[in-house]
């Protein structure tokens, strides 16, 4: 049996190092290949390397996926002295990284050189508990919540699809969501929107839906914008910073103007929409995917297109799709995982059965094609009720 | 046969059915079998000879706008889905319903 010194000698003989003067020079290069910081939690809390990922050498084997889902990139893997560091090397080399080097002399050696060190971007111990279950997944981490908290989500509607998604959005510590809603609680809504209340009936929807979320997680700051979106206000609503925008309105025109200034602003849509016992949600991202103009170039005539109160609605059927689009969303805010971008998701309640088309952008799209021809706001109103029918 | 999904907005002209055959090898064909059947689709899914701009036609889950249209063969077993568009989110009045004031007419602005 060899000792611990022969077998670290072993080690090192089977993998490359380099210095902190070569891994300072690396590092400030044009491609930076990834540092993974294998030390202790209360190591790295001290100060880390910028930029490196903190994967302790404890969790390293199942954990290095999720910090380094590509294989080829070259790796950088550093400890305090440089023997932790050797071992994680050669098991990183052994579970199929091309390109790894050890960090001889380690974090203690960087330090000493007087190169940059960078402190961690921390949780506190309340949110550290509050988002416990996000930070076991490898996916999300502290990392991930740091996004989410970091995160503004703007919500079209704070009805049937904008309850559950602003909720689920709010619990899950998206630091800033926005809410644009003109309408009051009417006791008609209760059947299904869960942001308000008995309590709440005859109050604004965007303050009643505020309170619920306050009193859910007090991390989330909640702007309101009690009016109706239009072509007048969308510019300064959007100008307030939007990483996504979940799409929960009622009505043709607003939908197309939330995307005709999604396109404009370049900002993803999580798109749902609900009738009876069916729904639909997808994704919108702008000149990634197809826009909802490439969907649907225009609404139905007024006659054609009856509304949820003319034609009802199931109370869970809006639970069901706006978590769907919070689901959506929060992928859309942390970077991770497919979206329903270029897929229209049907959902039929009376059956459970999800159903999936493929949607394709339109080049000849008017706003997000290669030549667009609406490239300012029109009128919406208009747009979705005077449509000539012979064009 | 080839079995035709029937979106709920468009129920009432099929009798309640949420599906229903119809006989065709090509898109253009299948919907006039269909219209054929149900007089009341046709305002709501063809306009001048062409599929309106505001329904989705897909076989077997892909768009006919993206094959051959009108012309796209369908085969026997193809699931053939009717997709208006849909406003839905917070239940509430149509804009155009005119039970809500309607905006003034938009300034025409530039985004960008």
């Amino acid at each position: 049996m060899p000792t611990y010194r022969e077998l670290l000698q072993q080690v090192k003989a089977e993998i490359d190092e380099v210095d902190s003067a070569r891994a300072r020079e690396l590092l400030d290069g044009s491609e930076s290949p990834l540092f993974v910081d294998v030390r202790e939690p209360d190591e790295w809390n001290d100060g880390h390397i910028p930029g490196a990922v903190h994967v302790a050498r404890g969790h390293l084997e199942s954990r290095i996926e999720g910090a380094a889902p590509d294989q080829a990139r070259p790796i950088v893997v550093y400890c305090a002295g440089g023997s932790r560091s050797a071992f994680a090397a050669k098991s990183l080399q052994e579970l199929g990284y091309e390109n790894v080097v050890s960090l001889a002399g380690g974090y203690t050696d960087w330090k000493r050189n007087g190169f940059p060190t960078q402190l961690p971007r921390t949780l506190d111990a309340e949110k550290r508990s509050r988002y416990s279950r996000h930070i076991l997944i490898p996916e999300v981490g502290v990392e991930g919540q740091l996004k989410l908290l970091e995160s503004r989500i703007l919500l079209i509607g704070a009805g049937g699809l904008g309850s559950p998604a602003s909720l689920y959005l709010a619990a899950a510590g998206v630091g800033t969501l926005g809410i644009v809603d003109d309408d009051r609680v009417d006791a008609s809504n209760l059947q299904r929107q869960i942001a308000h209340s008995t309590e709440t009936l005859g109050d604004w929807k965007a303050d009643s839906a505020k309170a619920t979320i306050e009193a859910l997680n007090p991390d989330v700051n909640v702007l309101t914008y009690k009016e109706r979106l239009t072509s007048e206000n969308v510019d300064r609503i959007l100008a307030d910073g939007w990483d996504v925008i979940v799409d929960g309105a009622d009505n043709f025109p607003t939908r197309y103007l939330v995307n005709d200034a999604s396109v404009f602003h370049d900002i993803p849509v999580v798109h749902g929409s609900i009738y009876r016992f069916e729904g639909q949600a997808t994704v919108f991202k702008p000149h990634e995917g197809p826009c909802y103009r490439c969907l649907f170039p225009q609404p139905p005539p007024p006659e054609l297109a009856p509304s949820c109160s003319e034609g009802g609605v199931l109370g869970v059927l809006p639970g069901i799709i706006g978590s769907l689009q919070a689901n959506e969303a929060l992928k859309l805010a942390l970077g991770i995982g497919e979206t329903l971008a270029g897929r229209l998701l049907l959902f039929d309640a009376l059956s459970t059965e999800f159903t999936e088309v493929s949607l394709r952008r339109d080049p000849n799209c008017p706003v997000c094609g290669d030549q667009p021809t609406i490239t300012e706001y029109i009128d919406y109103v208009e747009f979705c009720q005077g449509r000539p029918t012979h064009a | 046969m080839k079995t035709v999904r029937i979106p709920p907005t468009l129920r009432s002209e099929t009798g309640g059915e949420r599906q229903v055959h119809a006989a065709g090898g090509t898109v253009r064909e299948l919907l006039d079998d269909l219209m054929t059947k149900f007089p009341g689709l046709r305002s709501q899914l063809v306009e001048d000879d062409e599929i309106a701009p505001f329904v989705n036609v897909y076989v077997e889950g892909e768009d006919v706008r993206t094959l051959e249209g009108l012309d796209t063969p369908v085969e026997d077993g193809n699931t053939v889905i009717l997709l208006p568009a849909m406003a839905g989110g917070a239940p509430a009045p149509l804009v155009a319903a005119g039970s809500r004031p309607a905006e003034p007419a938009s300034a025409a602005r530039s985004a960008r």
